[in-house]
Parts: C-alpha cells; sequence; structure tokens
C-alpha cells in the first residue's frame, strides 16, 4: 500500500528553495527509441524481424543473429522481479538528494533482464511485476517496476511522483476559461485534487456568462484578468502567481476556418497568430522561467506546461488553413520552449486533438471530440508523465496516416479527405 | 571442440612492483606509469632501451592509450597492446604477453596497470562507462556497479542461503592479510562485528563490502626463461591460462562466471587439479564474487560457497589462504591496476618476496580476473596458475 500523499506544508518564504539537479540524461541515439515510445505512454523494445528476439539494453544489430533489422515492438512488460535494492549512496546529485531508492532487476517473460526504479507496492523477489516505461524529470525514458494489481493511492508514490505531474496538492494556471475546453479541463483539474485553479478570462469587464458563473463558484477556483494579445496583461499575471504555479495549461485559441482564397485581407490570420502563435510566446517568457526557479520544490513542485495544438499542426488542413498554419507555429515554439524548459526539469506536454464539437467545427462530420474527453485527456497526461498527446480517434489516425507517409496525407487533405 | 591451446612454457614472469596508492592523487596516470615503469628498470636492472614490449591497462588515460604513453615516457616497443578489460587485464596482459615472448615478437615486455584518482573521477568515469552503462544503469541513480553486485549478492543469498556473515568472513580475512602488507590502504583489523554494523550502500552491499577507489599502479615484466635465469632474476613460470568473455549470457541473473566455461582447460593445461593449489588471488570487487570464484574454480560445487568459507580460514596462513595482499577490499582499488594486484602479490608469493604474509611453502598459485560491468554483469573473465620456478 502506498501512504496517500498529505498536503504539503506551507513553504517557509525564508528558506531556500531546492534547485533542480536533473537525473543523468545522456542516451545513445539508439536508446531514444524507448524515449520516443515513452513520450507517448508505451512501453516498447527492439524486436529482431528476423529471429524475433527482444532485446535490452538497445543495439545496433540483433544480438542473437546479428541482424541490423531491428522494430521498436510495444512489450506487456510482464516478468519476474528477480532481485532488488534500496541505494541508501548515489554519486549522482538527483538521487543523492532524494534518497533512499529503490531499485529492481526484473527479468521479462519476452527475453530480457531490465534494471528498472522499482514502485514502492512491489514486494521482495521473487514477485510478478508489469514494467512501464515512464519519461524522468531529465524528459529520457527509465523503466519503472509496477506492481500487478496497485493500491488506490499508488500514484502519490514518491518515485511515481518525480516522475509525473499529477495535479494533485499542485496550483495550475488555465489560460482561458469561456470556453467549454477551459471549463471541462478546471472541472478535471479540481477532480484530480488540484489545490488552486486559477483561470484566465480576457475580457473580465464583460458579465462571465453561464458556465463562467459555475466555475467560480467552486472553492479552488480564482478567476485572474489574463489577455495572451496583451503583453502587460501576462506580465501583471506572472507578477502576482508565476512564483506560485505549478502546471501551466495554455488553452487560449483562435480559431477560424477558410484557407487563403475565400477570406480577404490577414487580419484574422494575424488575430490567430497573435493568440496560437505570439500568446504562447508572451505566456512562455513570462511564466517560463518562474516555474523553472520552482522545478524542485518539493513533492508539489512546479512540474509541468501543457500546450493544447491541434492535429492539423501536424500537416496542413486547407479548410481550416491559416488556423493549421498558427498551430503549426505553435507547435515548432513548444518544441523550443520543451528545449529550454529540459534543464530545469519541467515537462512540456504537447496535445494534438482533433476537431473539438464546437461552434469552430460546425461543419466538420463525426467523430468530434468532447471538450470534457480532451480535458479528461489531459489530466490523464499529467498523472501518465507522457508528453505528446493524441486524443481522440480522428487524431489517431491522422498520426497514423502522417507517420506512414506524410506526403501521401498531405495529397490527400489536399483533395478535401479529412 | 576448441582445439586445444599450446603450452606457456619457456616463459618467466618476474620482478613484481607496486606504485604506492594513495586515496587521492593530483598527478596524471602518465606519473603512475612512469613510476610503475622506472621501478621495473630499478628492480631489474635492465635498460629503458631494451623493454621492446609494453602493454598497458588505465581507466584514467584519455584521451592516451598506449600509444601515447610511448612517447610520454620515451619507449619504443616493437611490440605494444593496450588492455581494455579492467580487473581482468592482469591475467589478459600475461597471456599476450608470454605469447609474444614465445613467438619472439618482443623479449622483455612490460605489463602495467596505472590509474590516478582525482576528487571527482569516480563519479566521471561512471557516467562514460560504457554504452549500456550510459542507456540502462547510470540514469538509475546506481551510482556506478553497487547496485548491480547488490541484485546479484541478493538473488545469491535468496538462491544458495548465503548470509552476511558468510561474505564478512572474506572480508575480515583479507583485512588480516593487509596487515602485513605495508602498501595497503588500510592498516586498522576489521573485526566482524564492524563489517556487519557498516552503513548500507545499497542493500545487502554494505560499506566493507565495496572497494575503495584510489590512485597506484602495479607492474611485472615477460620474458623468456633463459633469459630471466641469465639475468638472475626471480621468476614464476605461467602453467596455464584462460579467458572467457561474455559467458552465460542467457542467465538472467548472474550465478556463474565465465571462468565455469573454461575451468577443466585451465586445470588439465596445468597438469593439476584444485586441490593442488596453494593460494588464490580472486578478484575481490564485491565478496560475493570471490565466493563464486570458490566455486566456479572448481574448489567448491555450485551453492556450496557459503560453507566452503564457514569451513576454511582465508588468511595467508589458513587453510585456503586467498588475497594474501588484503586484496582490493583492504588495499584499494588502484583503477585498472587491481586487475594486476593479484598478479604481482602471486609472483611475491612464488619468489619468497612476501615477507610477513608468506602462504608457507607455496608452489602454485591461482590468480582470476573479472572485469568491466558494462551492464548488468561483468563481462570478462581470466585465470592463470602460475607455479614456482624450481
Amino acid at each position: 500500500m502506498t501512504m496517500p500523499l498529505m498536503r504539503p506544508k506551507r513553504k517557509n518564504p525564508v528558506l531556500r528553495t531546492r534547485q533542480m539537479n536533473l537525473p543523468p540524461w545522456a542516451r545513445s541515439r539508439v536508446a531514444l527509441g524507448i524515449t520516443a515510445a515513452a513520450a507517448e505512454g508505451r512501453f516498447e523494445l527492439q524486436v529482431c524481424e528476423d529471429c524475433a528476439a527482444v532485446q535490452y539494453p538497445p543495439r545496433e544489430a540483433c544480438h542473437r543473429c546479428l541482424s541490423p533489422r531491428l522494430t521498436w515492438r510495444e512489450q506487456s512488460g510482464e516478468g519476474e522481479l528477480l532481485s532488488s535494492t534500496t541505494l541508501h549512496h548515489s554519486n549522482d546529485l538527483f538521487f543523492r538528494e532524494r534518497l533512499p531508492w529503490r531499485l529492481g532487476l526484473v527479468h521479462l517473460d519476452a527475453g530480457p533482464t531490465l534494471m528498472v526504479h522499482l514502485h514502492g507496492e512491489v514486494g521482495e523477489a521473487p514477485a510478478r511485476v508489469k514494467v512501464g516505461a515512464r519519461l524522468d524529470r531529465a524528459g529520457q525514458a527509465v523503466l519503472i517496476g509496477f506492481p500487478n494489481e496497485g493500491s488506490a493511492h499508488m500514484a502519490d508514490d514518491k518515485m511515481l511522483r518525480e516522475m509525473t505531474s499529477d495535479p494533485k496538492f499542485r496550483k495550475a494556471l488555465v489560460t482561458d476559461g469561456k470556453t467549454e475546453l477551459g471549463q471541462a479541463l478546471v472541472r478535471a483539474l479540481v477532480q484530480a485534487g488540484a489545490d488552486i485553479v486559477w483561470v484566465g478570462h480576457a475580457e473580465p469587464w464583460k458579465k462571465f456568462g453561464d458556465g463562467l458563473d459555475d466555475i467560480a463558484a467552486l472553492p479552488q477556483v480564482t478567476l485572474v484578468p489574463l489577455d495572451l494579445t496583451n503583453g502587460r496583461s501576462v506580465t501583471e499575471l506572472a507578477g502576482e502567481i508565476g512564483g506560485k504555479v505549478d502546471i501551466v495549461i495554455n488553452n487560449a485559441e483562435v480559431h477560424r476556418t477558410f484557407g487563403i482564397g475565400s477570406r480577404r485581407g490577414t487580419d484574422v490570420a494575424k488575430a490567430e497568430m497573435d493568440i496560437n502563435y505570439f500568446g504562447l510566446l508572451r505566456l512562455a517568457q513570462e511564466f517560463g522561467p518562474a516555474l523553472k526557479g520552482r522545478s524542485a520544490d518539493g513533492a508539489t513542485g512546479a512540474s509541468a506546461w501543457v500546450n493544447v495544438l491541434s492535429i492539423y499542426a501536424l500537416s496542413n488542413f486547407p479548410p481550416h488553413g491559416t488556423f493549421s498554419a498558427s498551430k503549426a507555429a505553435a507547435h515548432s515554439l513548444a518544441q523550443c520552449l520543451r528545449a529550454e524548459m529540459r534543464p530545469a526539469g519541467i515537462r512540456v506536454i504537447n496535445v494534438f486533438p482533433g476537431p473539438i464539437d464546437d461552434e469552430w467545427n460546425q461543419h466538420l462530420p463525426p467523430p468530434k471530440l468532447l471538450p470534457a474527453t480532451l480535458a479528461n485527456a489531459i489530466v490523464k497526461a499529467l498523472r501518465d508523465g507522457v508528453e505528446d498527446v493524441y486524443p481522440g480517434d480522428v487524431a489517431q489516425e491522422w498520426l497514423e496516416r502522417w507517420r506512414d507517409n506524410p506526403k501521401v496525407l498531405e495529397r490527400e487533405l489536399a483533395a478535401g479527405g479529412s | 571442440m576448441a582445439s586445444k591451446r599450446s603450452s606457456y612454457e619457456g616463459v618467466a614472469v618476474a620482478v613484481p612492483v607496486t606504485v604506492p596508492y594513495v586515496r587521492y592523487s593530483t598527478r596524471g596516470a602518465h606519473w603512475f606509469l612512469g613510476q610503475a615503469v622506472e621501478a621495473l628498470v630499478q628492480a631489474s636492472g635492465i635498460a629503458k632501451d631494451q623493454i621492446d614490449g609494453l602493454c598497458v591497462s588505465s581507466f584514467s588515460l584519455a584521451p592516451d592509450t598506449a600509444v601515447g604513453v610511448t612517447q610520454h615516457l620515451g619507449l619504443s616497443p616493437r611490440w605494444l597492446d593496450h588492455i581494455p578489460t579492467g580487473g581482468a587485464s592482469g591475467v589478459m596482459a600475461l597471456r599476450r604477453a608470454a605469447r609474444a615472448v614465445q613467438a619472439g615478437d618482443a623479449d622483455i615486455v612490460a605489463c602495467v596497470g596505472a590509474d590516478t584518482n582525482h576528487v571527482d573521477s569516480f563519479r566521471q568515469t561512471l557516467g562514460s562507462f560504457s554504452h549500456f552503462a550510459r542507456d540502462a544503469t547510470y540514469p538509475y541513480g546506481s551510482g556506478g556497479p553497487n547496485s548491480i553486485f547488490a541484485f546479484i549478492t541478493a538473488n545469491y543469498m535468496r538462491t544458495y542461503g548465503a548470509t552476511r556473515e558468510d561474505f564478512g568472513r572474506i572480508a575480515v580475512s583479507q583485512r588480516d592479510n593487509a596487515l602485513k602488507n605495508s602498501n595497503a590502504l588500510f592498516k586498522k583489523p576489521l573485526p566482524l562485528a564492524e563489517y556487519m554494523a557498516a552503513k548500507p550502500i545499497s542493500d545487502p552491499i554494505h560499506l566493507f563490502d565495496c572497494v575503495m577507489p584510489c590512485a597506484g599502479a602495479e607492474a611485472f615484466l615477460v620474458m623468456s626463461e633463459a633469459r630471466a635465469r641469465d639475468l638472475g632474476l626471480a621468476h614464476v613460470l605461467i602453467r596455464a591460462g584462460i579467458e572467457r568473455h561474455n559467458a552465460f549470457a542467457d542467465d538472467p541473473v548472474m550465478v556463474r562466471g565465465g571462468w565455469r566455461v573454461d575451468r577443466d582447460d585451465l586445470y588439465a593445461q596445468a597438469g593439476v587439479g584444485p586441490a593442488d593449489i596453494d593460494f588464490v588471488q580472486t578478484y575481490d570487487d564485491y565478496p560475493v564474487i570471490v565466493m563464486m570464484q570458490f566455486e566456479d574454480l572448481g574448489f567448491c560445487a555450485k551453492g556450496e560457497g557459503p560453507a566452503f568459507v564457514r569451513e576454511h580460514t582465508l588468511t595467508f596462513d589458513g587453510s585456503f589462504p586467498n588475497n594474501t595482499s588484503g586484496g582490493q577490499l583492504s588495499s584499494g582499488q588502484a583503477g585498472a591496476a587491481a586487475g594486476f594486484l593479484g598478479m604481482t602479490e602471486a609472483i611475491r608469493q612464488l619468489t619468497d618476496q612476501a615477507g610477513a604474509r608468506a602462504v608457507p611453502s607455496a608452489k602454485l598459485g591461482l590468480v582470476a580476473g573479472f572485469g568491466m560491468v558494462t551492464y548488468d554483469r561483468c563481462l570478462c573473465t581470466g585465470a592463470v596458475i602460475l607455479g614456482r620456478s624450481e
């Protein structure tokens, strides 16, 4: 059983905030295959296409038959714990600051032996375990031995909290509370145990309207004025709450339909860019440094930044052409943000939803993503510690087509095939 | 069936030298190499120019290898080797040097294991030790091989019923031996109670199961028996030698080492059995590995290691002398020199240079090597049997 995480005591502002020392992040190129899968929540190992051997650590050739034809395949992770140890000493600062730390040696049913971080609910060897891959605070994949059946509080495990960005007892900012998605996000965060949810609304002088009134009535919620097109508004809010926010969720967006020929001028495209791209840039410049400064601040330290992008960021969807372009720009900037946040151990989660069931996707046929479904997928991503999320059937299908052949997808989309 | 190995006859091993160990040094590895070669020259009376073969093992030479060492020390050998097998490098240096001498590729080969140790070098070595370590163990905070050997030890204890006291017997006896070795870094007796009460590092590994990294060097010369006799150098003969890499790769966790594959071959080549061996110098990075060597080299059956250490006294004057210098557990682990420590000690024992820790009337000694934890076990194993020159 995992002891439920208790609400941390109020912080003494005089004490120095512990700074992040990342766990070892260097990996060979071939080993990054595990990271690529773990970034989406899968545990994959190299499998030989010729002799079917499953191998670990990753190699450049099959250790049985020398074939270079190695494919990454998802693994069940079922295996036997052969041995465990608790570190009371480490030369690495990250672990030294977090001792004692439990490790295991697992013999996977599929063949290889793995060194893993061990969840506290796994008993002494021999024991059945299920291995999964997670991103650690350096953003690199590590393997974790989980109990076959976990308890209700297993997410509160000390080691696991270091890998994930569970909203429980954390403080979050949702940049736009006016949309259905924004409100669904607030509800999902509150349900996940978030301590405080700050909710941005761009025009505080206007009447809130139904949804926002309901959200504002929740005890965890504080509405804050935030207009991402206005640098001063972003700076002011960052000055007020930047040092307290643990999770930033940027869901503010402008979405208009049409491509190039159906609308004259650049005003609408500029408005999309101003929120979808420059808005992210303004937000990142103001909130990024504060988040980085508190990334090792105990069990509820700053941990994640979520960007709600669009599956159209991967390949332009001409009926929503300028919107696609703004999301592609935001995606590119989000990769830059991820690189800049990595040294502090802040995870940047990019979410690529298919069409959301809202007024701007009115003409698109189902399936469309319900705001609540997307909100739950985002909270799940925080809990599972993944960094790329493609929620919903449409996004999954686009992703598959894009991975298979981006050029073919471009032609299909140009011909109107969504 | 592998072909039969030809004999090592006619080859002499002589002039064991030790550059005294220090916990930390501000000198580079080349300094310790230079001191070792100088000591070889001084102790043998052989001119530096007559050394025409050089075999080097070191972790802290980078970016140099044995190649750079030749220019650094002004040597011009006609045979050169660099051995990256760490704890197995002494055995492997000897095997290669002996063949060079037999083939006439070199007349006098200097084999040197040397390393420096700066305050932060151990941590830095760990992070860049191997591809697999970087990808699959270092990110787990394991602090080098400690947790790998914790897994191996825990598994061994569970499978074969070994206790911490059993491993303690090995560490305590080696400390007794070290007290007779002025070069050992540890100078105080280690009572079993103190071993048991030591702080945990990565359980079941505790402080006195771990070696202490230090700086230092070990070296010896290999030449023909005739040459050694002409020079009047006390020397030993190579009765047999084996090595093996990446053995038993399908064992999910290490319970046996590569010695098990080749040991019959080893004893057959020497024409002796385990009972004829007067002392052993095992590789002692962790006591569990010493116990495995007792088993895998045929001194007892697999799983009987715990009973074996309970039945025997392991000190230099005991019923089964092991690591008579104190081993690296009590002398210190001077990087790759630790792979040479058993060799220099065995040469001393068989040439009456072991002083107060001499094994009474020792004629045959076995030296085992074990090196390089690239992922979940050590990959390189080797052993030689050395005999007194009559």
